[in-house]
């Protein structure tokens, strides 16, 4: 395959930054997006030029540090999927690929499309966990907990903290993210105690952070790579509410 | 515990006031429509005019009404600041936009445009505001055979203006798009999101989003239409 590639180079935080055109020849469609990156590179440095600064870890859809927009998509044209696990068979020779970092207030560029999505984990640190330690696994019954729970809770920690929510959002709206985090532990008894403490300080500090607000869209849920639901949002909305207005 | 408005600069709180005067506003165009059609029945021998001037009089003087009436002023109010402001914080949120961006694959035009959508609506209230609403309270009006003011001519004669007519079916296609979307997103955000009521509200949601506005627009050109 023969592709143009459009960049976003920024060289650091205060630079202005601009998209950079990139020709590649040869690139094999089984390749992955980030393979193909890395090719990119190659032949950069070669040339004796700078290489293009990118966040990847494990490169295979769990670890949420690959971030890059695709085409106008988070995470490109794929659906459920992540940077890592897109493949160049999902675009045609010949095209032109467009690759931007997530644009966000909350998410400022390091470098290239590299962005610092620390805002996430100071939302974490403001509640996204059980104060106590809840001992080693319950005995299977000990402590029942109704399946659907389970299953939502499960569901809504398989978010990998990526911020294609935050990124394909028309409001850099980080609310799939909290609700996802604020779900996971409050469907569970051990999450429960402290539910509405959590929910108030994790909305308080997504607030701070300067994300957007929500008006379901319902973008999130499409780019998600983990496809975290809306539902996710409404029950954070319901807890929300509930504990502002009981909340002494 | 901290009052609902000083906890106005929270995100969500913010929603929560779009969502509960958005859902007032909705119920609000039920009783409106059902008043106006009143204005479709035969005038041969003053009916119609006579009808709509009654059902106008008992709107502006009935007390429970007018207690209504306030609360609604205060929804339009407050839900197109509430919604400007928003759109303005949800414009900081993002300072460097996207050289290129494909919203159309993740989400429907009218759930990105609602702040624009608003914007038409409001100025089309302003404007129908001042053409009826401060026309009847503030300056002289007809009155009609039964000695009542005769708001029915007034409304008749605002239909066979053409700009006013066009003005009229345009507001009410910003206002089925609005509401298209803005009907089940106002439950999602106040929480209700389930698998047994979401689908039903949703389809609701869209039906009334369709029918509402246009027996609302259907008015205006049916008098602009007929002698």
């Amino acid at each position: 395959m023969n592709l143009t590639i459009k960049v976003w180079r920024q060289d650091g935080p205060s630079d202005k930054g601009k998209m950079v055109d990139y020709k590649l020849t040869d690139i094999s469609p089984d390749q992955s997006f980030l393979e193909m990156m890395d090719v990119l590179n190659n032949q950069i440095i070669e040339e004796g030029g700078e290489p293009i600064a990118f966040d990847h870890d494990c490169r295979e859809g769990i670890c949420g540090m690959c971030s890059m927009y695709i085409n106008g998509e988070a995470h490109g044209p794929g659906r459920g999927v992540t940077t890592c696990q897109l493949h160049m068979r999902s675009f045609n020779d010949g095209d032109t690929i467009y690759v931007e970092p997530w644009r966000a207030k909350a998410f400022p560029v390091i470098k290239d499309l590299v962005v610092d999505r620390t805002s996430f984990d100071r939302i974490i640190a403001s509640g996204g966990y059980v104060s106590v330690n809840t001992g080693a696994a319950q005995d299977a019954n000990a402590l029942p907990v109704n399946k659907d729970d389970a299953d939502a809770a499960f569901d809504a920690a398989t978010c990998i903290g990526c911020g294609a929510c935050v990124a394909t959002c028309k409001n850099s709206s980080a609310m799939l993210f909290v609700s996802a985090k604020v779900s996971q532990l409050s469907l569970l008894p051990q999450g429960k105690v402290e539910a509405h403490d959590r929910v108030l300080n994790m909305v308080k500090q997504m607030d701070e952070e300067g994300f957007g607000n929500c008006t379901n869209t319902g973008a999130c849920e499409v780019e998600c790579p983990k496809g975290i639901s809306l539902e996710n949002i409404a029950r954070m909305n319901r807890e929300f509410m509930f504990a502002s207005l009981t909340n002494k | 515990m901290a009052t609902p408005f000083a906890l106005l600069k929270t995100s969500l709180v913010k929603k929560y006031w779009m969502s509960l005067t958005g859902i007032f506003l909705i119920t609000f165009l039920i009783v409106h429509l059902l008043g106006n059609l009143a204005l479709l029945g035969s005038n041969d021998g003053n009916e119609a005019q006579i009808a709509f001037n009654e059902y106008t009089k008992f709107m502006t003087t009935f007390p429970l009404i007018k207690i209504v009436s306030y609360v609604l002023y205060f929804s339009i109010l407050f839900h197109a600041i509430d919604g400007l402001m928003l759109v303005a914080q949800n414009k900081k949120a993002r300072p460097v936009k996207y050289a290129h961006n494909k919203p159309e694959k993740n989400s429907i035009w009218a759930s990105r445009n609602m702040g624009l959508l608003g914007t038409v609506i409001l100025i089309f209230i302003v404007t129908h505001m001042g053409s009826f609403w401060f026309k009847y309270k503030f300056t002289e009006m007809p009155i009609d055979p039964m000695g009542n003011k005769d708001m029915y001519s007034i409304v008749v004669l605002s239909f066979k203006e053409l700009w006013y007519v066009l003005l009229y079916v345009v507001s009410m296609a910003a206002l089925a798009f609005h509401l298209y979307h803005g009907f089940s997103s106002a439950f999602q955000t106040l929480g209700v999101n389930h698998p047994k009521y979401t689908p039903v509200i949703k389809k609701v949601g869209y039906a009334f989003s369709i029918i509402v506005p246009a027996a609302f627009a259907a008015i205006p050109l049916v008098i602009y239409f007929s002698n």
